[in-house]
């Protein structure tokens, strides 16, 4: 098929950025969105153009390093019939003859780096202020000392499957991060091991959160409704309830 | 001894060195010997653990790992990455599990069992005393990781679930839904960045490593490109530390991330790490088949779908395009439950990709028609795809306990190929996933120069020549989190070494050499894309050094890439400039150094004149056509030493000695 691309290209972090077209023809509907993108880089190395700039890395959709807003929604999710990372959304989500605009994650806390790549180090750095459990290398118990129910084990999982790649944030009006911090608190909170730290956790990585730029939680949702791993929205909730809980509490490093 | 396994009198591709041997595992009873090592490792005291500096590269569960473990000991580290955060890296695709002899089933597990599995599963090519370590430390990874709150599957009791894995007739994989590497990663990453919040390790990400320093034989630094500016920069300290990931990008389409390449390997192999096995590479039986020309990269689906599914073929090759639900029961050959009737489906990775090829090269392939070039040159059509069918399992189990066990991978396979897996059976075919060989190492994981340590995939030492399914992340867990740490402060404790700086000729040799490459490869301004080389060389190392190796075609492969080579560095295009984000500049640094690697593993896969796990060289095999060993002459590690550009490799034998393992004819009948 042939398709029309209107991509956001911007030099770097400090210049002007603004939408360009290109036209590609030769697009299989197996190939993947990036494999388009790498098809085009082809086409535009071959007529001494400079490629177009995303990030990418396992193209299997866990490790969270890709991240286009494609059509206005964050990993062109509303293209796909599931919930999506940029490298597994397919080109038999388009049409012939569609017009598809590509641009950055555009969010306070995610300056553009060049093109479509962004730099979120913020996330590592709300990881940083307490997103673990303090446990240093040889000093865990027998394995089976603390047995957890699994109904809680499950929803720990469910919410430690966020991979971080940011649709989250882009998705949000407010450019909040409240999706990807409120996972980890519910993946830490719903485990026997992470109670000792649950207060101090709270304190801690809301305020790194609002402290690295990222706007302040509505409840608005589209976090949930972008995010390719499911995260429930209800992890805010989950959050707020520690953080009103741990105001009452004299641990944490935010008091 | 047949006629093909005698070396040649004289060879143009090798000069044979002095045999090597490692040195650091003690003497004493093979159950001993890592307690013994423990005891002997000179320490660190704690107070002066701050004025050492350790240099990290890579972030994944060995990198992660060690960083995070140096960082609590009091080290100061530093770790690199190429992604932009270290939870990005590649070890957070493995989906299957994690193996440990904790014998929770009560069945019959233990750690010599773990151990004797590994050694046997890697076809007697591993080392003995660092597979028995291995398999010693594998419990406590698990304690670890619990109390760390990587959430494992669990049972309605709240133990741990467990489930087996190819190769083994034991439950002692460990597991998180289909996600386990992303688990063990994520927790590895939490403790790493609790050591950043804690300032003893500093993270630096978007870098790569360009060149390792070494100064009067130690490695003392390395240096680096930020790769969002463009800068050179130089790192010193007192250990070097590469966990640095496997090469199976070298092959172009692989189930690696795209970004994983050979460069820190390379680079260090060049300055004197000798590389280990280089052509033990690891071709996975469960991946979704090549679609068409642009395809970028391969996906797995874990193994464990073999417990459950069911792998065919139909008998008769005019059943291929026929919707495989309209095949009856009587006219498909379930192939390896035919051959392997004891271990069926759960055959080790080797022979079931190899029979899968076998399958397909017989004309009884399932899927799309696919053009190829045959090591003899000639274009032929063929259907790449085997059955893999759940339509049993559902029917056994109901489709809830399916999608509860396999739901992620189900969901992924329906993504990629638009077809429902719950209602067809799935197409899959062998792809590149793993590389047993690495750089080489001692017991102490300490490489042929002093200093420089390598961790995890990286390095060549405890799968032989094939890894077991769940070994992956154990190795690189234990390596970083149990072995390094306890064996680094030996080399450290002679420590701080004397500081230098940019003006050490060491530094500035290695400065210059990454900048004038870099100059290199931008002052060539050909016509072909980085990429296209890429392509040509994966298609070169997929038709003569993947599942099936000969004489002859490994041959024409070394001319073949010789000649890529060539025409590389005279007409790669390379578009942009240095100081700049700039995307082709980094894969070009990593193919030209894929292509020097390419060229080492044919000559090692050349001169492995037997058949042995993943490495299958059709001029040695039984009877029925399994992999034939020969331990008289090839019951050693070949361990390379780089001479320079254009000149021949070294190769160094690490003999193997079986003391606690007898060696035999592996068998999975």
């Amino acid at each position: 098929m042939k398709i029309t691309l209107k991509i956001w290209r911007q030099a770097n972090k400090n210049a002007e950025g603004s939408m360009h077209s290109y036209q590609l023809d030769n697009v299989s509907e197996e190939m993947s969105f990036l494999e388009m993108l790498d098809l085009l880089n082809e086409n535009l190395t071959a007529g001494d153009e400079e490629p177009v700039a995303f990030d990418y890395d396992c193209r299997e959709g866990i490790c969270g390093m890709c991240g286009i807003v494609i059509n206005g929604s964050a990993h062109g999710r509303y293209e796909s019939p599931v919930p999506t990372t940029t490298c597994q959304l397919h080109m038999r989500n388009f049409h012939d003859g569609d017009v598809i605009e590509v641009e950055p994650w555009r969010a306070g806390a995610f300056p553009v780096i060049k093109d479509l790549v962004v730099d979120r180090s913020a996330f590592d750095r709300i990881i940083q202020a307490g997103g673990y459990i303090s446990v240093n290398t040889g000093s865990a118990p027998e394995a089976h000392s603390t047995p957890a129910p699994k109904r809680l084990a499950d929803r720990a999982f469910d919410a430690a499957t966020c991979i971080g790649c940011g649709a989250c944030v882009a998705a949000c009006p407010n450019g909040a991060g409240m999706l990807f911090t409120s996972a980890k608190i519910t993946h830490l909170d719903n485990l026997p091991q992470g109670q000792p730290e649950r207060m101090l956790r709270v304190k801690a990585m809301v305020a790194a959160h609002d402290d690295n730029g990222f706007g302040g939680c509505q409840n608005i949702g589209e976090c949930a409704s972008v995010c390719p791993k499911e995260i429930p929205l209800e992890s805010i909730a989950q959050l707020n309830r520690d953080l009103i809980a741990s105001l009452f509490r004299g641990d944490g490093r935010a008091q | 001894m047949t006629a093909t396994t005698r070396p040649p009198a004289s060879n143009p591709y090798y000069t044979l060195g002095a045999e090597i041997h490692d040195t650091k595992a003690p003497a004493g009873p093979i159950e001993k010997k890592w307690s013994t090592r423990k005891f002997e490792a000179k320490l660190v005291n704690p107070a002066n653990r701050r004025k050492l500096t350790v240099l990290i590269v890579g972030t994944g569960l060995a990198g992660a790992a060690a960083g995070a473990t140096l960082g609590e000991a009091g080290y100061n580290v530093h770790n690199f990455c190429y992604q932009d955060s270290p939870r990005r890296a590649h070890s957070i695709a493995a989906q299957g599990g994690i193996n440990a002899a904790k014998n929770y089933r009560n069945d019959n597990d233990s750690v010599y069992r773990l151990f004797y599995d590994t050694v046997k599963g890697g076809d007697y090519r591993a080392r003995e005393t660092n597979v028995y370590r291995l398999a010693e430390v594998s419990a406590s990874i698990i304690d670890q990781c619990v109390a760390q709150g990587v959430p494992f599957a669990r049972e309605y009791g709240g133990l741990l679930d467990t489930r087996s894995f190819g190769g083994v007739q034991v439950q002692r994989t460990f597991y998180a839904r289909g996600q386990t590497g992303q688990q063990l990663l994520i927790g590895a990453y939490q403790a790493l960045e609790r050591q950043v919040d804690a300032g003893t390790v500093t993270m630096h990400s978007r870098h790569e490593m360009l060149e390792v320093i070494v100064h009067e034989g130690r490695a003392r630094g390395i240096v680096t490109r930020d790769l969002v500016s463009g800068e050179i920069e130089t790192w010193y300290g007192d250990a070097v530390v590469l966990a640095s990931g496997g090469y199976g990008n070298v092959f172009f389409l692989s189930t690696n991330a795209m970004g994983s390449n050979v460069t820190a390997s390379w680079r260090a192999h060049r300055k004197g790490a000798y590389f280990g096995n280089p052509c033990y590479t690891q071709i996975h039986p469960t991946c979704i088949p090549v679609h068409g020309e642009m395809q970028s990269k391969l996906t797995l689906m874990s193994e464990s779908l073999r417990n459950d599914g069911r792998i065919w073929v139909p008998k008769n090759p005019d059943d291929a395009e026929k919707d495989p639900r309209d095949i009856p029961e009587e006219d498909r050959d379930y192939y390896l439950e035919r051959i392997y009737p004891s271990f069926g489906n759960l055959v080790p990775r080797d022979i079931a990709s190899r029979q899968a090829k076998y399958m397909c090269d017989d004309g009884r392939g399932v899927g799309p028609l696919v053009t190829e070039v045959t090591q003899e040159g000639e274009t032929q059509q063929r259907r790449r795809g085997v059955y893999l069918d759940f339509t049993e399992a559902i029917a056994r189990l109901g489709r809830k306990a399916v999608e509860d066990k396999y739901g992620n991978l189900f969901d992924m396979y329906a993504q990629i190929t638009g077809e429902d897996p719950y209602a067809t059976p799935m197409r899959i075919y062998p792809a590149v996933h793993y590389v047993m060989g690495g750089l080489w190492v001692d017991y102490d994981l300490q490489s042929s120069i002093k200093g420089l340590y390598v961790c995890g995939e990286a390095n060549f030492s405890d799968h032989g020549a094939n890894r077991l399914g769940a070994s992956a992340l154990m190795q690189g867990l234990s390596d970083g989190y149990f072995v390094l740490p306890n064996t680094i402060n030996d080399y450290l404790a002679a420590g701080p070494f004397e500081k230098i700086d940019d003006m050490t000729q060491a530094s500035q040799e290695a400065l210059e050499s990454a900048v004038s490459r870099i100059e290199k490869l931008l002052a060539v301004k050909g016509t072909r894309s980085v990429d296209s080389f890429h392509r040509e060389l994966g298609a070169i190392m997929w038709e003569y050094c993947g599942m099936e190796r000969t004489e002859e075609g490994l041959k024409i492969a070394i001319d073949k890439i010789r000649a890529l080579r060539e025409e590389y560095w005279k007409n790669v295009k390379v578009t942009g400039v240095n100081e700049d984000f700039n995307q082709a500049l980094e894969r070009a640094g990593r193919v030209a150094d894929f292509i020097d690697l390419g060229e080492l593993m044919c000559i090692d896969a050349l001169h492995r004149r037997e058949s042995c796990g993943g490495h299958f060289r059709r001029e040695s095999q039984t009877e029925d056509g399994e992999a034939l060993r020969h331990d008289d002459q090839y019951a050693y590690v070949a361990a390379w030493e780089f001479t320079g550009d254009g000149s021949k490799p070294v190769l160094h034998k690490e003999p193997l000695k079986y003391e606690a393992i007898e060696l035999k004819q592996r068998s999975y009948k």
